[in-house]
């Protein structure tokens, strides 16, 4: 056996080991500051301009009122075997508050990228996916508050949970695994096309996943095209499974939360793409 | 001819202005296609999604589809609040105004010219909802002169909120601000009578929030003749509220462009 040259026994010491450690150390601590600087903007910028924040937690606060008190009659349907329809509008509400949410911030990017500040950004940042962890932990940031929100107004005005506290930690647990998948998905397609004007590229495809999943009835009340759809939309098997939870009746959990999580997984490759893309394009 | 030496009369003005208000439109299709296609996207999913509420009992149509056609006439209104609010402050931001303010260009005129371009959106889009329904398998109950009422109806509303958007247009200056009123108007909507009839909606507070919301009341004159025939009641009351904000929403265009010039 070979003995080991002079600079593997230099690297092997205990001094360059303690080196190593600090230079790991620091390069960690760096991230970190970039994606809490980055994050930190965005949540000041919501919080000091309405016109940012407003929408995502008026939207979902309306399709609540407008879902639940405008269609209330039909949870009383033949075959609507649902507990409550304030519930049942509830948890879809929830899961697509999650799911915009993580476009919303697609917004911040874009616009981010329309005034060159994350070209600056980028130049600043030794490792640029911090950026992008950045403006991920402002999205769950303002998904959580948004959520505040909307559940204490729907207990107000009078949602019954049947679901326990577990089955509620798993229901907030899905729908924060969805608004990741969402916000990937958005910082993907942001970070390719890399301009606000690009907005409906985000929207739309989210919009369509959404909208044909049983939103108003269970499933087995859809009749049509959309029955069909249904069936094969992902977003189906994340709703029925949240609608299960809020029941205190968990169903096809796992199969949910494999559904979310392994859509987000993709997504990170998707936006960690995106992001070379766009150091290329520089 | 003319109303005054050199100034040309005031139905001259308008053809002008409407002239580019159609050309600008017809130039753009992203004013002509998210209007057409977004209400036919959302009446696939509801007429699907919601056609077992056909089942509630006094519900006044067997087919969900034809219930719900009314909503993407009056989505597609809603539009064009957006496209006239926005051209018009698009104008104001590109200093279009302010060289026309420099002619002897009339208000009316020049307020009739925008709303031309929403009217053409507003046919398209009438009769690609009105050939969608009919093709999917909904009937007109009131007929072949249904239709054209239906027309009418729905070219009226189409111009009432276009006259919000210029008003909104006018008064801001900005077509952010405009853009703005958009998801206010959705609520509108949603906050109607739109998905189910006024008495078989349950809950209290929403039966008493469509019931003061005018937009039921046009989705309600539009439906009666896809569903039910010739109601008098319900196309009085369409027409009337919609003639109604047309009315209030072009004096307030009006003032704003007063006030608009006076600072131009």
């Amino acid at each position: 056996m070979r003995e080991p040259g002079r600079r593997a026994r230099e690297e092997a010491s205990p001094g360059a080991r303690r080196e190593r450690a600090r230079l790991v150390s620091n390069r960690r601590s760096r991230y970190w500051s970039v994606a809490r600087t980055v994050a930190w903007r965005n949540l000041h910028l919501a919080m000091r301009s309405p016109a940012l924040l407003l929408p995502s937690l008026v939207f979902p606060l309306f399709f609540y009122m407008a879902f639940a008190g405008g269609l209330s009659t039909v949870g009383g349907l033949p075959g609507f075997d649902y507990y409550n329809y304030d519930a049942f509008q509830f948890v879809f509400v929830l899961l697509q508050s999650a799911a915009f949410g993580g476009v919303f911030i697609g917004f911040s990017i874009g616009a981010d990228f329309d005034s060159g500040f994350t070209r600056r950004l980028m130049l600043a940042a030794r490792d640029r996916s911090a950026v992008i962890a950045g403006y991920g932990i402002a999205a769950v940031v303002r998904a959580v508050l948004v959520w505040v929100v909307v559940f204490g107004i729907a207990l107000a005005t009078g949602m019954e949970v049947a679901g326990s506290g577990i089955d509620l930690v798993g229901l907030v647990g899905l729908a924060l695994v969805v608004n990741v998948a969402a916000f990937f998905f958005a910082a993907g397609v942001m970070t390719r096309l890399r301009t606000l004007q690009a907005a409906p590229a985000m929207q739309l495809p989210l919009f369509m996943i959404l909208m044909t999943a049983p939103i108003y009835v269970p499933r087995n009340l859809l009749e049509g095209w959309i029955s069909s759809v249904a069936k094969v939309n992902p977003f189906t098997a994340i709703v029925e499974a949240g609608r299960s939870l809020m029941a205190g009746d968990p169903f096809h959990v796992l199969l949910a939360f494999a559904a979310a999580a392994s859509g987000a997984a993709l997504l990170v490759i998707f936006s960690w793409r995106g992001l070379r893309k766009a150091e290329a394009a520089g | 001819m003319t109303a005054a030496a050199g100034t040309p009369a005031l139905r001259t003005q308008a053809r002008y202005l409407a002239w580019r208000s159609v050309i600008r439109t017809i130039r753009q299709p992203i004013v002509i296609v998210p209007p057409l296609v977004f209400p036919l996207f959302l009446l696939a999913i509801n007429a699907s999604g919601l056609s077992a509420a056909t089942n509630i009992p006094d519900f006044p149509t067997s087919s969900y589809l034809a219930f719900a056609l009314a909503f993407p006439f009056m989505q597609g209104s809603i539009f064009a609040t957006n496209t006239a609010g926005t051209n018009i402050a698009e104008d104001i931001g590109n200093g279009f105004f302010n060289r026309l303010a420099l002619t002897p260009m009339s208000g009316p005129s020049l307020l009739v010219g925008q709303l031309t371009g929403v009217l053409l959106i507003g046919t398209l889009q009438a009769a690609a909802f009105l050939a969608a329904g009919l093709a999917a398998g909904a009937s007109l109950e009131s007929g072949v002169l249904g239709a054209l009422v239906l027309f009418a109806l729905s070219l009226s509303i189409a111009a009432a909120f276009g006259a919000i958007g210029l008003f909104a247009g006018l008064r801001t200056g900005s077509s952010e601000a405009v853009q703005g009123l958009f998801p206010l108007m959705f609520i509108l909507l949603f906050l109607s009578s739109a998905s189910l009839p006024r008495d078989l909606i349950s809950s209290d507070w929403f039966r008493t929030v469509a019931t003061i919301n005018p937009v039921s009341y046009l989705i309600e004159g539009l439906r009666s003749l896809i569903i039910m025939g010739w109601d008098a009641e319900a196309l009085a009351l369409g027409f009337g509220v919609a003639a109604a904000i047309f009315v209030v929403a072009l004096w307030a265009a009006t003032r704003a462009l007063r006030d608009r010039l006076v600072r131009t």
